[in-house]
């Protein structure tokens, strides 16, 4: 064995071990809804009284806290033995704009993985069941350094109905396979998600259908407003209840 | 103090390490800290000692050495150092928790390219251990 080990990557597994449920939205194409369905999944999470993180590992464009209203100039994490993520909504909110404060960030592949070490090592998620993991599209370094450094994770595969999207999604769900506990298919308007839900049914895994919803696009930065839309009743009914429940489902298998 | 967390990181690595080669005893552990990063050098000692004293490694000598920070542009081949930069205080404070932030704030100086990288002293390394 040889040294010098990156000491981040021996503490990662400990940062994450007292997480029951860490859950990451992925996606081939860029713009399906990885990001509003993490926050609002976060934040209908939190209103069921679950004790939810959000970790945005976008590092060269992070988003949800557009999402959640949070000004990163004014809201800030707590340094305490680590780093202590702010509260937004009952949600723990750790981004890496917290540092960047939306600047443009112009980084390479080895610091993007080097960043996300460093955010996943020194982030303390004290008291935190469910942690929700944004990350930016396609096969990413960011999405590489999860897969690579944390062991047990599920994995959503965000799609639209679009058959360019689908088949993008094929893919990675390939690259990813036994992570994968479900696909959502996101933006359906009327009944151009059958034909899509035939082919990943196909798959068998979970399929969420999740609507076009136009008072999405006004409810960005107002979680209220976010929470009260037909899109969060919908990730709320599919998605969030379908994580709570494998909760339960892991406490009576403790039993 | 999230140099306590960075301790906890270095301890952990070291306890697998010695574990791995089956022993409890370092002579001499030597760690370069980055100047970019920062870290504050007698917490970053104290939580170290403290944190391998509880997890028992013994250290005998413990040595920790400042690495400069350098920076060079990809775009113009351009070199420069952390010294060179005029940082504000509560940006030195964003890169002190991610280091990385360093590429939201500074361009190279030369011909004002962000696209650079970080040729050494970003942060924590253990660069030396004898048994
Ligand atoms: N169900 C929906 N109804 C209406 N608009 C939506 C819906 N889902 C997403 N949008 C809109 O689509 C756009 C892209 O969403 P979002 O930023 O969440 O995607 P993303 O997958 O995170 O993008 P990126 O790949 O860039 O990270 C946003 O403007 C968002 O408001
Ligand atoms: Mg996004
Ligand atoms: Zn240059």
């Amino acid at each position: 064995m040889t040294y010098p080990l990156d000491p981040r990557l021996s503490v990662l597994p400990e940062r994450l071990s007292r997480i029951r449920k860490v859950v990451v939205f992925t996606s081939s194409k860029g713009g399906v809804g990885k990001t509003l369905i993490s926050a609002t999944a976060s934040l209908t999470l939190s209103r069921r009284g679950i004790r939810v993180g959000l970790l945005d590992i976008d590092v060269t464009n992070p988003t949800a806290h557009i999402v959640l209203g949070v000004d990163p100039s004014k809201v800030k994490p707590v340094e305490d033995r680590g780093i202590i993520p702010p509260e937004v909504y009952g949600v723990k909110f750790m981004s890496p704009v917290f540092f960047t404060e939306d600047r443009p960030t112009a980084l390479r592949g080895e610091s993007v993985s080097s960043a996300i070490r460093e955010i996943l090592s020194v982030t303390l998620w004290t008291g935190v069941d469910v942690l929700i993991i944004d990350t930016p599209p396609g096969v990413s370094d960011e999405l590489l350094e999860l897969v690579t450094n944390i062991r047990r994770f599920d994995a959503v595969v965000v799609t639209t109905p679009s058959i360019l999207s689908i088949r993008s999604a094929m893919k990675l769900l390939d690259l990813i396979s036994p992570k994968v506990s479900g696909v959502a298919i996101n933006m359906v308007q009327g009944k151009s998600a059958s034909e899509v839900t035939q082919l990943i049914k196909e798959l068998k895994l979970p399929v969420y259908v999740l609507p076009y919803d136009p008072m999405v696009e006004q409810a960005i930065g107002n979680p209220q407003k976010m929470l009260a839309t037909e899109f969060a009743r919908e990730v709320d009914r599919q998605i969030s209840s379908s994580i709570m429940s494998s909760l339960l489902n892991k406490d009576l298998n403790h039993q | 103090m999230h140099e306590w967390a960075l301790a906890e990181a270095v301890a952990t690595s070291l306890s697998r390490y010695i574990r791995d080669v089956g022993t409890s005893k370092i002579e001499r552990l030597i760690i370069a800290l980055g100047e970019l990063q920062a870290i504050d050098r007698e917490i970053f000692e104290f939580a170290l000692s403290e944190i391998m004293r509880s997890s028992g490694i013994d250290v005998k000598s413990l040595e920790l050495v400042t690495e400069e920070a350098v920076f060079k542009c990809n775009a113009c081949g351009y070199e420069w150092r952390l010294k060179d930069l005029n940082i504000p205080e509560e940006i030195r404070e964003s890169i002190h928790f991610l280091p990385e932030a360093v590429f939201a704030y500074v361009k190279c100086p030369r011909c004002g390219s962000p696209d650079f990288v970080i040729v050494k002293g970003r942060g924590l390394n253990i660069v030396g251990i004898e048994l």
